[in-house]
């Protein structure tokens, strides 16, 4: 929609756009920046914005404290593992879905969507003693599972409604020229769903980065994610913002980083079949 | 154009992903629906069958029963009702021609990474906080009274921290849908005459429709179980109780398993109820 | 194909890491106080005396009661020594559900432990949990400010004499507040703080028959009192402040008087963290002179769930952590106005202590609780700011939920009460007790 503007007017929303922008994102700005101040500085009335003593000591307390690299590396395995494993489950599914509807199709992925609602509180004590008595608790085995389970409704709906808009000609011809199924769906259809793919991926990892509840439940040391590592940090005695900065950064800026530098693909696939 | 054959292999191929639902959501379901018919206390040592409804009697005769579902609800709608309309705005705004678009587009996405814990540590200590929070300042600065937020304003506070996260994701999805919108359609309707309201009314609200659907399809999901944010914010004080966080007082501070797991029972109907209903809707935007 | 292969990686990956856990590494898991984290960053002197490894897992408190719960009633092993407290220790020692400290070495000295805090961690004479730091409740308060407003803090004051002194101190345009109390909803932070209260007041929680009393004239005393003094003198948002918030405000300079655990003496007059450091006097819990103060007792004690594999290194660690001379090296290290307090009687005998400003107020509130005969009125439970038993802290938390509603303004005290009373019923019924 290149429609030809003033640049008055165009001046007028680059500046209402950035202003909401800054405001949305201040938030983070200010947890960055409150993560190299003293405890001192990070309570300074009136507060401090550029001008204090920038210092990384709170750095140094929070890695001395907490093992900081094992968090992030399981935080990395549980989240990448958990989408690779749904992706593997959900693209044949979805497939099926999409290219061979059947009368209950549209009811089995509305059927998926609705387990995502299942509280997970509420069957804490069955997946506790079931973890038990497989003897899995604190693997990434349990971890990886349990995300799967969790995000596979969605993972399954973002594909299937992708899927959905690529033209069926194509697979046809591509069955014409004697295709098998296996390699209608690798060489021809995985290409041209890359797009829908990778925003899943995506979408995904930054899910299962951020679950809260299953991974703090579920794990104690060795595949405890950063999720955990926060939950230490929550409420410490005395004055804390700083320390709590800093452990916040370091538990957000790897997704935070990941989330910008592949915004278009996420945000390429992310239509949920929003837009026909 | 489906043969026999193919419409097999795509059963089979579904299948994985069927019964792994299938399993995931009955093996935990059916466990929690008998812990639900037992005494189970375990800082009791109490294990036993059966005590019939009582767990249901007491869990819905509860003092805090309605009010839970009430707030679950609440806090729902409002997340909802700010991320959808501010969403709108945001998407409008960002399909403006702006300088810089790509990095305000990125300033704007951002709170959807940030975990849920961290958001609501950060917004609690460091804006919300009464005497040290930024939002004090601020009204200190402009002479006025600090408001504590999680006390005076409890669920408003939550909706706004749970929006702030969502709101980017909201922002997306619209965004995505009106950049598909026809500029020349708009462009006809201006020479028409038609006002900025009009053609927001007529032409790009049908358009987002669709949208709008999704948005609230999938935000519903994730909302209906909110967990961290209450957890830390206020735990449950000052009405701000919902369904899940009952529930989790009844099954992990209370150590009543089974009056927990009648509550879980009731979440996953009310669960269901609600999805039925948005896939309904759902369901017939999509089909269009 | 590529997928699959990355599939095949991951899974050898988590095998390894799995199967990587040695048989010398002990899992602790811990709350994340001062003294907690203190003792992690010396936990290098306990592995190069023994040769074990230790593996922490610091939870804010309530993460912590979670987890720790959950795994003791599923026997998820997960943890060989967990931190537990005062309340916890009677259960769930009385369930089997933790091993018995009675064969500790001779060097340990266990009669050297304080009987209030040995009592509140054995069931029927049997130790179940070794008490890394003891506390009680007592006054700190701003002497600057109390001599500004003109008045003097005895050694052991009465309510009428803090509520006084608490509002001539108040200067709100200034940030300041008289007194700084727990509001924060739950049954370890507000309810500990008013169940104590409560005492003083002549209330109980439970009549001998365990009827709850919430509708009795004296629990409407104590709120009425509390919330009242709170909104006259106490600081904006204090139904969300527990023991770290408060702390935090009384160390920049903004209560007056603080009531509340005798550990955070040390914080408050330690120069680095706070900044009124040289002007902090003590004083006794207050009372209203019905004979009982509202001071609590309390413990952070290390126990090692029945169960373990460990059982015999863990029995190691809690004797380092919790022995005489842990206390030496933290003194060594950091000085004995941080070593871990009342837990052990020869701390509070040793000459370099004495000279603590707070050691003898702390020993003198640990003496004075007691657990045992916590009420005017005689009540079938044991504790002074909790009834040890198993439904307490559900129904504490919920009662404190509606306290804190009606110190946020949101309800009335007799609203409040009420529920109070409706909750208490409602899980004492269910709990089988009436």
């Amino acid at each position: 929609m290149a429609r030809a503007v003033s640049t008055r007017k165009r001046a007028i929303y680059t500046v209402i756009a950035w202003t909401i922008g800054l405001l949305i994102f201040f938030p983070i700005l200010w947890i960055f920046l409150t993560s190299f101040k003293t405890e001192a500085d990070a309570i300074a009335d009136p507060p401090l914005f550029f001008f204090f003593d920038w210092t990384t000591e709170n750095y140094g307390i929070v890695q001395e404290r907490s093992n900081y690299l094992r968090f992030l590396y399981n935080s990395i395995i549980i989240s990448v593992g958990s989408t690779i494993l749904g992706l593997l489950i959900a693209v044949p599914a979805a497939w099926s879905m999409a290219f061979v509807p059947g009368k209950r199709t549209k009811d089995i992925l509305l059927w998926m969507l609705s387990t995502k609602m299942l509280p997970a509180v509420g069957v804490l004590y069955p997946i506790v003693l079931i973890a038990r008595s497989l003897n899995i608790y604190d693997t990434y085995v349990l971890l990886i599972g349990v995300l799967t389970l969790i995000n596979l409704p969605i993972i399954v709906w973002m594909l299937y409604t992708y899927f959905k808009e690529i033209p069926v000609d194509i697979l046809e011809a591509a069955r014409m020229d004697g295709a098998s199924l296996r390699n209608e769906i690798l060489y021809v259809l995985t290409p041209m769903a890359l797009p829908g793919i990778a925003s899943t991926m995506l979408l995904n990892i930054i899910l299962a980065w951020n679950e809260a509840f299953w991974t703090l439940t579920l794990t104690t040391v060795d595949a405890a994610p950063l999720t955990a590592f926060i939950a230490s940090y929550s409420s410490p005695e005395g004055l804390f913002y700083a320390k709590l900065s800093a452990a916040s950064t370091m538990a957000i800026a790897p997704i935070l980083v990941m989330g910008w530098f592949s915004q278009k693909q996420l945000v390429r696939g992310l239509t949920f079949g929003a837009v026909k | 154009m489906a043969t026999q054959h193919s419409r097999s292999a795509a059963r089979l191929m579904m299948t994985p992903a069927v019964i792994l639902l299938l399993g995931w959501m009955l093996v935990p379901l059916v466990m929690t629906l008998y812990f639900s018919f037992l005494d189970y206390r375990p800082l009791r040592g109490a294990f036993d069958c059966c005590v019939g409804f009582d767990n249901y009697v007491r869990f819905f005769t509860s003092s805090s029963f309605w009010p839970s579902v009430l707030t679950t609800l609440q806090m729902v709608g409002g997340v909802l009702a700010i991320t959808v309309i501010g969403g709108i705005f945001l998407a409008m705004l960002l399909d403006q021609p702006i300088w810089g678009q790509g990095v305000v587009r990125i300033l704007v996405i951002a709170p959807f990474f940030v975990m849920p814990t961290v958001s609501a540590l950060v917004w609690k200590n460091m804006f919300m906080n009464p005497v040290n929070g930024l939002f004090a300042y601020l009204w200190k600065f402009f002479g006025l009274t600090p408001i504590d937020w999680l006390s005076e304003l409890p669920l408003f506070s939550i909706i706004f921290i749970v929006s702030w996260q969502w709101l980017p994701f909201a922002t997306l999805i619209l965004l995505t849908a009106i950049q598909s919108l026809d500029g020349e359609q708009l462009e006809a309707a201006e020479m028409d005459g038609a006002g900025v309201v009009n053609r927001f009314v007529y032409i790009v609200l049908p358009h987002l429709a669709r949208a709008i659907t999704v948005v609230i399809l999938i935000q519903t999901i994730f909302l209906l179980s909110i967990f961290a944010e209450v957890f830390v914010t206020t735990g449950g004080s000052f009405g701000t109780r919902t369904l899940t966080y009952l529930i989790y007082q009844r099954v992990i501070e209370s150590q009543n398993i089974g009056l927990g797991s009648a509550g879980g029972i009731f979440a996953v109907i009310l669960a269901n109820i609600i999805a039925i209903f948005l896939m309904k809707i759902v369901g017939r935007n999509l089909d269009r | 194909m590529l997928s699959s292969k990355m599939l095949g990686l991951t899974t050898a990956i988590a095998l390894v890491a799995t199967s990587g856990a040695l048989a010398e590494t002990l899992t602790i898991a811990t709350v994340n106080n001062g003294d907690m984290i203190r003792m992690q960053g010396l936990t290098d002197d306990f592995t190069s005396k023994t040769g074990i490894d230790v593996e922490w897992v610091t939870l804010e408190e309530n993460v912590l009661r979670q987890r720790v719960t959950t795994d003791i009633t599923t026997k998820g092993g997960q943890f060989d020594i967990m931190t537990i407290g005062m309340y916890e220790t009677p259960i769930w020692g009385a369930n089997d559900w933790l091993v018995p400290l009675d064969d500790l070495s001779a060097d340990y000295d266990v009669d050297d432990i304080l009987p209030a805090m040995r009592g509140g961690l054995s069931v029927e004479g049997t130790l179940y949990a070794a008490p890394f730091y003891g506390e009680s409740s007592m006054i700190m308060y701003r002497t600057d400010l109390m001599e500004a407003a003109g008045m003097e803090m005895p050694d052991a004051p009465t309510w009428d004499f803090v509520a006084e002194a608490a509002r001539a101190m108040t200067d709100k345009d200034n940030e300041i507040y008289g007194i700084c109390l727990r509001g924060k909803a739950g049954w370890g932070e507000n309810m500990a703080f008013l169940t104590a209260t409560s005492n003083a007041f002549g209330a109980r929680w439970f009549d001998e028959n365990w009827n709850p009393q919430f509708d009795s004239p004296q629990w409407k005393e104590t709120l009425e009192f509390y919330v009242n003094l709170m909104n006259d003198a106490g600081p904006p948002g204090a139904a969300n402040n527990g023991f770290n918030e408060n702390l935090a405000l009384f160390q920049q300079g903004k209560c007056g008087m603080w009531i509340d655990a005798t550990v955070a003496a040390s914080f408050v007059t330690n120069p680095d963290d706070s900044t009124v450091a040289d002007s902090v006097g003590f004083a006794l819990a207050p009372d209203t002179g019905l004979g009982k103060r509202g001071n609590w007792l309390w413990a952070w004690a290390l126990a090692i769930p029945a169960g373990t594999q460990q059982e015999s290194e863990a029995k190691q660690f809690i004797e380092w952590a919790t022995s005489k001379d842990y206390i030496e090296l933290v003194a060594e290290n950091e000085g004995w106005a941080n070593v871990p307090p009342g837990a052990r009687t020869s701390l509070y005998e040793n000459p370099n202590y004495k000279d603590i400003p707070f050691a003898q107020m702390t020993l003198q509130s640990i003496l004075s609780a007691d657990p045992t005969n916590p009420t005017v009125d005689p009540v079938p439970y044991v504790g002074v700011q909790f009834a040890a038993i198993p439904e307490f802290a559900g129904m504490a938390t919920q009662v404190g939920q509606e306290f804190s509603a009606a110190l946020a303004g949101q309800q009335s005290v007799d609203e409040a009460l009420a529920k109070a009373q409706a909750i208490a019923t409602e899980e004492m019924e269910a709990a089988g007790y009436l």
